[in-house]
C-alpha cells in the first residue's frame, strides 16, 4: 500500500465518521413517529448500524503497529557460507523466522484485544524474497512493505536498521514491533538501532504488552525475573521468542494472504545512499573462517538397569561425589 | 601490535562489577595498554575490584533511577568517548550492553559487532571471533571503520584475572539528557527466589529438557542437583512451555555455562543449546535416543529412561 493509498483510506474514514450522523441518531431517538413507513424505518436502523461500526473501525484504527520480520534460510537446513563473500548463503528459499512469527501474533492480539487496528510488516531481503512475509500475511497482518536492492547485500546490523527505520517512518506507527534477536543473525541489536534511528523510546525483551490509550506497559524479561516498564507511544518493542503462540494460517488466512497488499521498494525510493549499506557501510571484513575444535564423544552405553553405578563412578573420578 | 585505550562498559551493583565485566577487563588488558571501565551506576563502590584486575580509570556516572538504561548510557558515553577518544568500546552480552551498544552506534554512526568470543589486534585493527552454525565454525571479522570499535562479548569467552593493582582512580561523570527517546521508565521490578549454587557458577549443573516428559518431573533433577551441590538448568522447550523461569535456560538465547560437569537429561542437543553447554570441562548425557545429538558432544552418555536412570542414582547418592 502506497502512503497515498493509506491517507486515501484514512480520509475516507475520516468522511464517513463527520457524515451526518449526529442527524440520523437524533432524528431517530427524538421523532420516532415522524417516520411514516416500515421502509423508511428500517433505512434508518440500518443507517444507525453502519453508522455504529464505521464509527468503532473508524477509532480502532487510531492504533496502527508495524511488525519488523525477517526471512531466513530453513534453520532446519545446516547454514553453509558462501566462500567467494563468507556470507550466509540465502539461495534457498526462505522462510518466516521463527523468532519473528512471536512479534506478528503479539501484533495481531494487541489489536484484537483493542477490537482494531492495523498491523503491517515490513521486511528486507536482497533478492526480492516474498514467502516469509506471505506466511505473516496468511497469519493475519494487513499488508506488507519489502525493502529489496541489489546493494543490499552484505550489510551490517547499523545498514538493516537505517533501511527499515526509513521503510517503517513512511508508515507512521503507533507501536513498533520486533523479535529480540533474529534466528540467523542473531546480533540482537537491529531493533533498538532503528529505534535509536527513530528517535524513539523502546523497550526490548518484551514478554508481555498491553496498549492503554497513549502508553505502552510492558513486561521486561530480566536475568532475575521480570521489570514492569513503560512509555509513551510511538514506540519501539522487541519482543522475546517463546511468549506467545503464533497462530497457523488457516486456509482461508492462505488464500487471503495472495491478494493482499505487499509493496516493493529499492534503496532510491527510500531516499538511501547505497553507501551506508552493504559491504561498504558496513566497515568491517572477513578476514577467516575456522573450523571450531570438535569436541570428541566419550563413551556411550545402554541403560540395562545399571547406568546410574557408572556416572556415580565417573562422579568419583572427577571427585564430584 | 597493540592498541591503545580499549573502554570496557562496565555493569556493576551493589555486590561489585559483575564477573563479565571482570572477564572483558582481562581481555582489554592483554590487547590494549591502557583499559578503562565506564559504569554507568555507582562506580566508585566497584572501583577497587576494577582497580585489582587491571583497570586505570573508572568513570562512574552514578545510579540512573528508574530509567531503562541503554538510551541514556549511550548519550552519557558518546558526549565522554567525544572528549576521550579510545580505540574500542567491549560490552558484554547482557541486555543492557546490547541496548546501550546499538544507542551509540546509531549515535557515533559506527559498526557494532555481536556475538564475539575472542579478539586480537592484527595490523592494528581490532579482530573480533563469532562461532556460526552452532559453535562448528568461528568466523573471524576486522573492523576497517575510522573511530572506536564496538564489539560485544558473549559471557565465559576470557578469564577474568587479578593484577594484584589497587583501586582505580574515579573519575565522576555527569548523566547526558537523551530527551523523549530515553522516556521509557521502569514502574516494578519481580525478583524470582534464588538459592543454592547459580548457573553462571556452579561447580556442576544438571538440566532438564522436554524428555522429562512433564513439569513434576523436573522436582527429580532439581533434587539430584542439590545432592551434588549443583546449580539447575534447563533447554528453551520447558522454559517455553513455562514448566520453569527463563532464568534457568541453558543455550545461545540464555545462560552460557562451563562447569567442571554438565549433565543433560532428556535434552536432544539441538545447536542453539550446545552453544551454551559445550565449553563445559565434561558432559554426561542422559537421553533415551541413541542418535541424539547431546551423545556428539559427550563424555559419558547413558541411552536410557530419564524417569529410570535418574531416581536410581539419586537413591545411590543417597545411599553414600
Ligand atoms: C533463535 C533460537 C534460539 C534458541 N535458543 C535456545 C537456547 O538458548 N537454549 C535451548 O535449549 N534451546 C534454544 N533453542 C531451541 C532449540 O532449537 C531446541 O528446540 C531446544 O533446545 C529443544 O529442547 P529439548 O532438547 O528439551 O527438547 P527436544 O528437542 O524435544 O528433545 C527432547 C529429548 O528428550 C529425549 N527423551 C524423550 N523422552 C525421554 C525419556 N523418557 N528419557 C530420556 N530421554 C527422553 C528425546 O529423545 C529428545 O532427544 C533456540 C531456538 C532458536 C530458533
Amino acid at each position: 500500500m502506497t502512503d497515498d493509498a493509506d491517507s486515501l483510506t484514512r480520509s475516507k474514514i475520516r468522511t464517513q465518521l463527520v457524515s451526518p450522523i449526529f442527524g440520523p441518531r437524533v432524528e431517530l431517538l427524538s421523532g420516532q413517529h415522524r417516520y411514516s413507513t416500515l421502509h423508511q424505518r428500517v433505512c434508518e436502523i440500518f443507517q444507525l448500524l453502519i453508522w455504529i461500526s464505521n464509527n468503532l473501525g473508524a477509532e480502532s484504527t487510531t492504533m496502527k503497529v508495524v511488525v519488523c520480520v525477517k526471512q531466513i534460510p530453513d534453520p532446519a537446513l545446516p547454514g553453509e557460507l558462501d566462500p567467494s563473500t563468507n556470507y550466509l548463503k540465502r539461495d534457498d528459499k526462505l522462510i518466516l523466522d521463527e523468532s519473528d512469527s512471536y512479534g506478528v501474533e503479539m501484533a495481531l492480539q494487541l489489536v484484537e484485544s483493542a477490537g482494531g487496528g492495523e498491523v503491517s510488516l515490513v521486511s528486507m531481503a536482497p533478492n526480492g524474497e516474498v514467502s516469509g512475509l506471505r506466511t505473516a500475511l496468511a497469519m493475519g497482518a494487513e499488508d506488507a512493505v519489502l525493502v529489496s536492492d541489489d546493494a543490499l547485500a552484505g550489510t551490517d546490523a547499523l545498514g538493516t536498521a537505517r533501511v527499515l527505520a526509513a521503510a517503517i517512518s513512511r508508515m507512521s506507527p503507533d507501536l513498533v514491533l520486533a523479535g529480540v534477536e533474529s534466528s540467523d543473525g542473531y546480533t540482537g541489536t537491529v531493533p533498538e538501532m532503528i529505534a535509536g534511528v527513530l528517535e524513539m523510546p523502546s523497550i526490548t525483551f518484551a514478554k508481555q504488552i498491553e496498549i492503554d490509550g497513549d502508553t505502552v506497559k510492558v513486561q521486561r524479561q530480566t536475568e532475575a525475573g521480570y521489570d514492569d516498564v513503560e512509555c509513551a507511544t510511538p514506540a519501539l518493542v522487541s519482543v522475546t521468542a517463546g511468549v506467545v503462540e503464533p497462530r497457523y494460517p488457516s486456509f482461508k488466512g492462505i488464500m487471503a494472504a495472495k491478494k493482499k497488499p505487499l509493496e516493493e521498494l529499492d534503496l532510491a525510493a527510500l531516499g538511501i545512499d547505497s553507501s551506508v549499506v552493504g559491504k561498504n557501510g558496513a566497515r568491517q571484513e572477513t578476514v577467516r573462517v575456522t573450523d571450531a575444535e570438535e569436541r570428541q564423544a566419550g563413551e556411550v552405553i545402554e541403560d540395562e538397569g545399571d547406568a546410574h553405578e557408572k556416572i556415580v563412578e565417573f562422579l568419583g573420578e572427577l571427585k564430584i561425589v | 601490535m597493540s592498541v591503545e585505550t580499549i573502554l570496557v562498559f562496565g555493569e556493576a551493583d551493589e555486590s561489585g562489577p559483575s564477573g563479565l565485566t571482570l572477564e572483558l577487563l582481562a581481555a582489554a588488558r592483554d590487547l590494549a595498554t591502557k583499559a578503562e571501565v565506564f559504569v554507568v551506576g555507582d562506580g566508585a563502590a566497584a572501583a577497587s575490584e576494577l582497580g585489582a584486575h587491571g583497570a586505570s580509570t573508572v568513570y562512574s556516572t552514578g545510579v540512573l533511577d528508574g530509567k531503562l538504561m541503554g538510551v541514556h548510557a549511550a548519550a552519557t558515553l558518546q558526549a565522554h568517548l567525544d572528549s576521550n577518544p579510545v580505540d574500542a568500546v567491549f560490552f558484554g552480552q547482557t541486555p543492557d550492553g546490547r541496548d546501550t551498544a546499538a544507542r551509540l552506534a546509531v549515535r557515533l554512526d559506527q559498526p557494532v559487532i555481536t556475538n564475539n568470543v575472542g579478539a586480537v589486534i592484527e595490523d592494528g585493527a581490532l579482530v573480533v571471533e563469532e562461532p556460526v552454525f552452532g559453535g562448528t565454525q568461528n568466523v573471524f571479522t576486522a573492523f576497517r571503520n575510522e573511530g572506536p570499535s564496538l564489539a560485544l562479548f558473549r559471557p565465559k569467552s576470557f578469564e577474568a584475572e587479578p593484577t594484584g593493582s589497587g583501586a582505580a582512580e574515579v573519575v565522576p561523570v555527569d548523566f547526558v539528557d537523551p530527551g523523549a527517546a530515553g522516556s521509557a521508565t521502569v514502574t516494578g521490578r519481580h525478583i524470582e527466589e534464588r538459592s543454592g549454587p547459580q548457573l553462571d557458577d556452579a561447580e556442576v549443573v544438571v538440566s532438564g529438557g522436554r524428555g522429562l516428559g512433564q513439569p513434576e518431573a523436573y522436582e527429580m533433577v532439581d533434587e539430584l542437583a542439590g545432592l551434588l551441590g549443583a546449580a539447575s538448568g534447563a533447554s528453551r522447550a520447558i522454559v517455553d512451555a513455562g514448566w520453569v523461569p527463563y532464568a534457568k535456560q541453558v543455550g545461545q538465547t540464555g545462560k552460557v555455562v562451563k562447569p567442571n560437569v554438565y549433565v543433560a537429561c532428556g535434552i536432544s542437543g539441538a545447536t542453539q543449546h550446545l552453544v551454551g553447554m559445550k565449553g563445559s570441562k565434561n558432559i554426561i548425557a542422559i537421553n533415551k535416543d541413541p542418535e541424539a545429538p547431546i551423545f556428539g558432544v559427550a563424555d559419558l552418555g547413558i541411552v536410557g529412561d530419564v524417569h529410570k536412570v535418574i531416581p536410581a542414582l539419586i537413591e545411590a547418592l543417597k545411599a553414600r
